[in-house]
Order: C-alpha cells, then sequence, then structure tokens
C-alpha cells in the first residue's frame, strides 16, 4: 500500500487498527468526531458511540480488565466529562492498552472554551503523546498501545484542529494483534480502588511516572534538532511545524511526550543554545513546566490565547510581516447559523415571541442565541440547561418572564437526562423543551440512543423519550411538531404556566435528513407590507431588499419547508418556479 | 518550492470536497501536500476556509496574510474578507455571487456593495462557477468549476485532475463534474487571456 492522504483523526484510527485495538468508543465532539468514524469503518473492530465520554472511558476501562486493546475518543470538554474515571484509572492502569485521543480546539473554531487537555495529563499523572501531523498520528497512537501496556497506564494522545482536520500524506502499514494476555485473575490491589488499595496503587503511580520520566529522556518520541544554535525552541504537536516553517534555522527540542517530561532531555538541549524559547498554543504548560524545574526562560511576546501561525511565531521573534494587499475589505461578519428548514427554527421564534428566559444547550440550536431569533440566554456545557432551568427558579424565576430548558436529542441522552431526574426528584418546576431532531446534527450526523442509529449499523432501539419521562414522574410530556408554528407555540404558552415539571419533545427530522425538498417559496411583492415578521425568522433564504424594504427569498436556497408561509399574516409567500434560475442576486 | 492555496466560501458550499480534489492531485503528481479545514458549527452557513499547501518539502499545514499564492472564493464577500491573504503578485478566481449573512439578510446592516469594482482592481478573476454549474448539468458543481477554473494555470495534468475527480464523486454525477471541471478550466483561460 503506497502513501495515502489521511486526516490526522483517520491516522489516530489508522494507528490504533495497526496496534491491534479491538474495541473503539467515544462521543462526537469536534474535532475529534472522525476518528471513530474511521475506526469504525475498519475491519475486525468494533466501535460504539457512548452516551457521554465518561460512559465511553469506563466500557474502554472494562474492554481493558478484559485484555483487549481499546481506543477511547473524545474532544478537549469531553475529557472533563471522562475526567472522572480518568483520574482513577491512572491508579488502576490497564490490563488490555487503553489509550485516550483528546481533541483540543484552541482558538475555539467550534467549542465553548479553549482549554489545553496537557493539564489533565498532569493532574492525571498518565503520559501524553503530541503528534504534529498525520504520519505522527498514525505511529504516535501504536506506540501509545505498547506505552500503556509496558507502564501500566492509560495513554493520552493529544491533537488539535489543526492535526485533526489536517491532512497529509501517511504510508498505512498492516495489523499486529498482540498475543493473548495471561488468564484474567481477579486482582483487587490494582482494580479496587478502597482507600486500603487505592494508597498503595498512588504509590506505584509514582514509580511509574518516574519510569517514564526516564523513558522521556531516551524515547525517540522526543528530538533535539539542531541548527543555528543562537535560538532553542522547545515545543509539542503542530506548533512544531509552525515553527519550522517560522523560523527555520533554530533548533528545536520537540517533544512528543509532552508529559512527563525529564529535566536532563531539557538540560541537554538548554547547554547547547544560547536562548531557550517555549513556543506553545493556548496555555503556558510547557514553559510552567520547564520554569518549575529550574530552567530560564527567554519570554517573547506570543499570543496567550487562540492559535499560533507561522505569521504570529514569526512577529512575536520580531521579524516583518510580508508585503499586504492594501485594499478595504472590510465585511459585514458572516455567523453560522440555522439552515434553512431547520426544525430548530420555530421553537426560538415561538420562545422569542413568549419573551422566556432560555437556558440553553450545546448543539446546533445554540445558534438560537443569534439575532433574529436571539433566544437564548445561557450555554455552558452539555446537560446543563435542565439543571440551570431549575436553578434559576430556586432563585425565585426570573421576573414575569418564564423559563424553558431547550436540549437536544443527542445531549438530553448525554447529560441532560441526569439533570432532568434530579429536578423531577427535588418538585422542580421546569419547562424543558427537547429537540428531537432524530440525530447527532452539528457534528456531522451520528446516531445516538434516541433515535438508535448505532456507529457500525447494528440493530438497536430508539429510546422512548416520552415512557422514560413518565417513568420519572412527569405527568405533562408531550410531542410536538415544529414545523407547524401555531402548536410549538401554544405548547409552549400552555407548559411555561403550569406548576409542575412539564417536557415537549419537538420532534422533526434534521433538514439535511430531508431528501425530498418542497417547492421553493417567492414573495408576492404586491402582498408584502414589510412587517417583517418572515425576516425574524433568521431564515438564510429569507432577506430585507434593501430599496423597497420588501422581504425576498431566494429560491435556491430555499427548501420549501413553509415555516414563513405560517408567520405572514398577508398571504404574501407563495409557491414560485424551479430553482437553477439563477437570475440577478 | 512550496504553493499555497486557499479556498474559501460559506459553509456547505463544498470547499471541503474541491480541498480534497486538489490534495489528491498534488500528491498523485508525486508532491508533498498538507490540508488544512475546518468542521463544525462554522459549516452551518458560517465563512470558512481550507488551505491546501504543496510542494517538495513543507511544514506548517496553516498559511497567514501575504502568503497565498492562488485564491479559490466561492463567494464575493469571502473573497474580500481574506483578500489581505494573497500575495500582491497572488491570483484570485472568483465566483461572482453573492450570498448576504444573516445580518445583512435581516437589514441589521447594510449589504457591502461595489466588491466586483474592488476585486477586479485587485486582479481577481471572475468565473460564474454557479452559472457553470447548471450548464454542465448539476448545480451542486460549482465547486468543481472552480477546481477547473484552478487547474489553469497549475503544473498538473488534465488525466490526473479527471481521474481523481472520478474515483471521489458520486458515480451519477462523473460526468456533469467532469463537464464542471472542463467548464472551469475554459473559463479561466479565457478570462486570463482577455486581460
Amino acid at each position: 500500500m503506497g502513501r495515502i492522504l489521511l486526516s490526522g483523526n483517520e491516522s489516530v484510527a489508522q494507528g490504533a487498527w495497526e496496534a491491534g485495538a479491538v474495541v473503539g468508543v467515544g462521543y462526537p465532539g469536534t474535532p475529534s468526531t472522525e476518528t471513530l468514524a474511521h475506526f469504525a469503518r475498519l475491519p475486525d473492530v468494533y466501535a460504539e458511540w457512548a452516551s457521554n465520554e465518561k460512559v465511553a472511558l469506563e466500557v474502554a476501562a472494562g474492554v481493558s480488565l478484559a485484555g483487549g486493546r481499546v481506543l477511547v475518543a473524545m474532544k478537549h470538554v469531553g475529557l472533563n466529562v471522562a475526567s472522572d474515571p480518568l483520574l482513577t484509572l491512572a491508579y488502576t492502569g490497564v490490563r488490555g492498552g487503553l489509550v485516550i485521543l483528546v481533541a483540543d480546539d484552541p482558538g475555539m473554531h467550534s467549542s465553548q472554551n479553549e482549554q489545553d487537555s496537557h493539564n489533565y495529563a498532569a493532574f492525571a499523572r498518565v503520559p501524553m503523546l503530541d503528534p504534529c501531523d498525520s504520519a505522527e498520528a498514525m505511529a504516535f497512537t501504536r506506540e501509545a498501545f505498547g506505552l500503556s501496556e509496558r507502564f501500566d497506564v492509560p495513554v493520552l494522545v493529544r491533537s488539535t484542529v489543526r492535526v485533526s482536520h489536517a491532512k497529509s500524506l501517511v504510508e498505512p502499514g498492516s495489523r499486529a494483534v498482540p498475543d493473548d494476555q495471561p488468564a484474567y485473575k481477579t486482582n483487587p490491589a490494582k482494580w479496587v480502588m478502597m482507600p486500603a488499595m487505592a494508597k498503595q496503587r498512588r504509590l506505584d503511580l509514582d514509580r511509574r511516572i518516574d519510569e517514564l520520566t526516564a523513558f522521556s529522556r531516551e524515547t525517540t518520541l522526543n528530538r533535539a534538532e539542531y541548527r543555528d544554535t543562537s535560538l532553542g525552541v522547545v515545543c509539542s504537536g503542530v506548533t512544531y511545524l509552525h515553527v519550522r516553517e517560522a523560523l527555520p534555522d533554530a533548533s528545536v527540542l520537540k517533544l512528543g511526550l509532552s508529559f512527563p517530561v525529564s529535566p536532563d532531555l531539557i538540560s541537554e538541549f538548554a547547554e547547547k543554545v544560547d536562548r531557550l524559547v517555549v513556543v506553545e498554543e493556548a496555555d503556558g504548560f510547557l514553559g510552567r513546566t520547564l520554569l518549575a524545574m529550574g530552567f530560564s526562560l527567554d519570554s517573547v511576546p506570543l499570543p496567550t490565547s487562540g492559535e499560533l501561525t507561522p505569521g504570529s511565531i514569526r512577529q512575536a521573534f520580531g521579524f516583518e510581516p510580508p508585503p499586504l494587499r492594501e485594499a478595504d475589505t472590510s465585511m459585514p461578519p458572516r455567523p453560522p447559523l440555522m439552515c434553512p428548514g431547520c426544525p430548530h427554527r420555530p421553537v426560538f421564534n415561538a420562545l422569542r415571541k413568549l419573551r422566556a428566559v432560555v437556558t440553553g444547550d450545546i448543539g446546533c440550536y445554540t445558534l438560537g442565541a443569534l439575532r433574529p431569533l436571539a433566544a437564548m440566554d445561557s450555554c455552558v456545557c452539555m446537560g446543563a440547561s435542565i439543571s440551570m432551568a431549575h436553578g434559576a427558579e430556586l432563585a425565585g424565576g426570573m421576573g414575569d418572564r418564564p423559563i424553558v430548558a431547550v436540549i437536544g436529542d443527542s445531549t438530553f441522552a448525554h447529560t441532560g437526562v441526569n439533570g432532568l431526574i434530579s429536578s423531577v426528584y427535588n418538585a422542580g418546576t421546569s419547562t424543558v423543551a427537547i429537540l428531537d431532531n432524530r440525530i447527532t446534527a452539528m457534528t456531522g450526523h451520528q446516531g445516538n440512543p434516541v433515535n438508535g442509529i448505532t456507529l457500525q449499523k447494528r440493530p438497536s432501539h430508539e429510546v422512548d423519550l416520552i415512557a422514560l419521562c413518565k417513568a420519572l414522574g412527569i405527568e405533562r410530556v408531550r410531542v410536538v411538531d415544529p414545523h407547524d408554528l401555531e402548536a410549538a407555540e401554544d405548547a409552549l404558552r400552555e407548559e411555561v404556566t403550569h406548576e409542575e415539571m412539564s417536557v415537549i419533545i419537538f420532534k422533526a427530522p434534521c433538514a439535511l435528513l430531508v431528501k425530498d425538498k418542497g417547492d421553493p417559496y417567492a414573495v408576492d411583492e404586491e402582498a408584502c407590507t414589510k412587517c417583517g415578521l418572515c425576516i425574524k425568522l433568521g431564515c438564510p433564504a429569507i432577506g430585507k431588499n434593501e430599496q423597497t424594504s420588501k422581504a425576498y427569498i431566494d429560491t435556491a436556497v430555499c427548501v420549501g419547508c413553509g415555516q414563513c408561509v405560517q408567520v405572514c399574516r398577508y398571504g404574501a409567500i407563495v409557491h414560485s418556479g424551479p430553482a437553477c434560475d439563477l437570475g440577478g442576486v | 518550492m512550496l504553493t499555497t492555496v486557499m479556498l474559501c466560501g460559506v459553509g456547505g458550499q463544498g470547499t471541503i470536497l474541491a480541498a480534497d480534489l486538489l490534495a489528491k492531485v498534488a500528491a498523485a503528481e508525486g508532491l508533498e501536500v498538507k490540508l488544512s479545514e475546518v468542521h463544525g458549527m462554522s459549516q452551518r452557513g458560517g465563512s470558512v476556509d481550507t488551505v491546501v499547501k504543496y510542494g517538495d518539502e513543507l511544514f506548517s499545514p496553516v498559511t497567514d496574510p501575504g502568503m497565498v499564492d492562488h485564491m479559490v472564493a466561492f463567494e464575493l464577500m469571502e473573497a474580500m474578507r481574506r483578500i489581505h491573504y494573497v500575495r500582491p503578485d497572488g491570483r484570485m478566481l472568483v465566483n461572482p455571487r453573492a450570498i448576504q449573512p444573516l445580518p445583512v439578510l435581516t437589514g441589521d446592516l447594510p449589504a457591502p456593495h461595489g466588491m466586483q469594482a474592488i476585486l477586479e482592481e485587485e486582479g481577481a478573476i471572475f468565473i460564474d462557477a454557479d452559472l457553470l454549474a447548471c450548464e454542465a448539468g448539476s448545480p451542486k458543481s460549482a465547486n468543481v468549476v472552480l477546481m477547473g477554473a484552478l487547474s489553469w494555470g497549475l503544473p498538473f495534468a488534465l488525466e490526473t485532475w479527471n481521474d481523481v475527480i472520478a474515483s471521489r464523486v458520486p458515480p451519477k454525477t462523473i460526468e456533469a463534474n467532469l463537464n464542471a471541471f472542463q467548464l472551469g478550466r475554459a473559463a479561466c483561460q479565457k478570462g486570463e487571456c482577455a486581460r
């Protein structure tokens, strides 16, 4: 097999497959999602989406306990959810190799924060590998399984957007399934972390980290490259590639194993260079590590948040930027938006009309926070909508405005259901809207427990949300088609007045799942009164004519969902001719 | 020799597939290649760009202002937003169509005007990719039209492009996509010759 173009995520999956991983488990999250999606397509493996990252890591712990090699994949904030098992799995260690791909999002392209997962490696005391590109993602992941078993510890492989979603040429290898483990024997001293056993394993973890620190001195995962020794840069991950492009003459210590790091490794490099500088993104993890070891670092004015680029590094080192074009090109911003025909839109339209305080959650529907819908008051983490609505009520409510929690189907199964159980148990009276669009949409359409579609298309079944809510003790549960705008608004208006817990399941498939588009609509200019109600839906197909202030519909964008027809009081939105008529836009 | 190409547009316009075609062609011609894209939220109608770099040796997958050799813009505002990325002597291919962002659609912000004139001043070649895509038999092939336009002036064999396109697009759409590629290539040739 020759070299092929693979993304970092696909390469992690390939590396795990080559290392003989038999199971892959995770929860979708940008930029990690394609890792497990790709693993699931490789031969002789089992892969599944778990309901959340904590569950995923616990499933993986079970695979490891049973002796199998297992890959776990999640985004950085997913590791927060999985941190509970992680911090104790560092104590228990593994049987079969356990490798966790954690994908960070510096610059927050698609995340609510830009936490640096290096901190988890140090916090949990587990090794972290930092590949810079697809070839390393594949090779490091393969090696990570061996390290996991050799040092009896889970191993984190950290990527970032520019590793996960960068593609480069790699040469895939063959699969080498390791020999069977010796027969399983119950071993509570290793696996049952009650205080007496945990105290011993805590000491043992220190020993394992000491061994890993010694290993960091000798491993080829780390690499010192000596060129001009007047400047020595310490870096890891994709930052190494930016540094090589920005400062081609600089000497570089590339840390492929970014935790733990041997002080001797740094000393050797530091002694050979005149000026020692750490270049890293989003956080000062490596810098703090080296400072704590007592090294003097020269500091350069690098950005303290967001992504680095070769240009930003050159600028920090005092180089002039290249000549730029001078055209004035300030443009209106283009925030992401709900697709035409999106079933979430009518729910937020109704919530805005209700002046509801909306505790939101993580998914496409978070876009309901943006104008013109502008109907979301908070978005913190997966599942927070339901618990925050309960809390807001405990504080005495929000004046005369009703409180509604809004959460998607996959997010509900992830951690929303836990909050719902707690609210019901504590006699909460929240109104919860579950936006069941039959898919995990934002991350690119994955299955989840609510739609019953599994990663490798094995038969499963859908969670019966109505029966689930009723079983929890919620009497007021109903299903509403959000495309019926009046029904959606009526349901919300009614439920917020009830002094008991209620759940409205807004059920309609994601617009991108609907293959048969309706005929597009158009605006009858004679009938349009410029009232602007259709504009307030925030549909990308509907605009306001700058000259006439009347609405217009872009027939190439319209999918004929008919939501706008329902808000127009003047019958001004009518069926139009076929698409592919590209008259002057 | 390092060549940097930036494809930009609106999430959902097909920049990712187009970049994949270019990267596979460069790889098939024996070069090192890197591609960097952004998934997730911005793909829902936001402003997106994908960078493809190829050459004998290359490092970073991302680029900076003033470093892009060829920009292919699927939309006017996205072209304008990134003009400063294109080298002063770089090439700009622009689909002369505006997709109004939500703040403009709602009347919160005025629609920008005079974009074509500024882009023309900056040396852009306009390729009406949506029109040519319809002509080619598939309105969805505008991204392949633009790759056809880009191919004119890149040192890759036509056969390599055709092979990569045929292997990458759905079988039923191969003919329409190959047509779209040809129409884009011819349009660029005509546009550059006219300058």
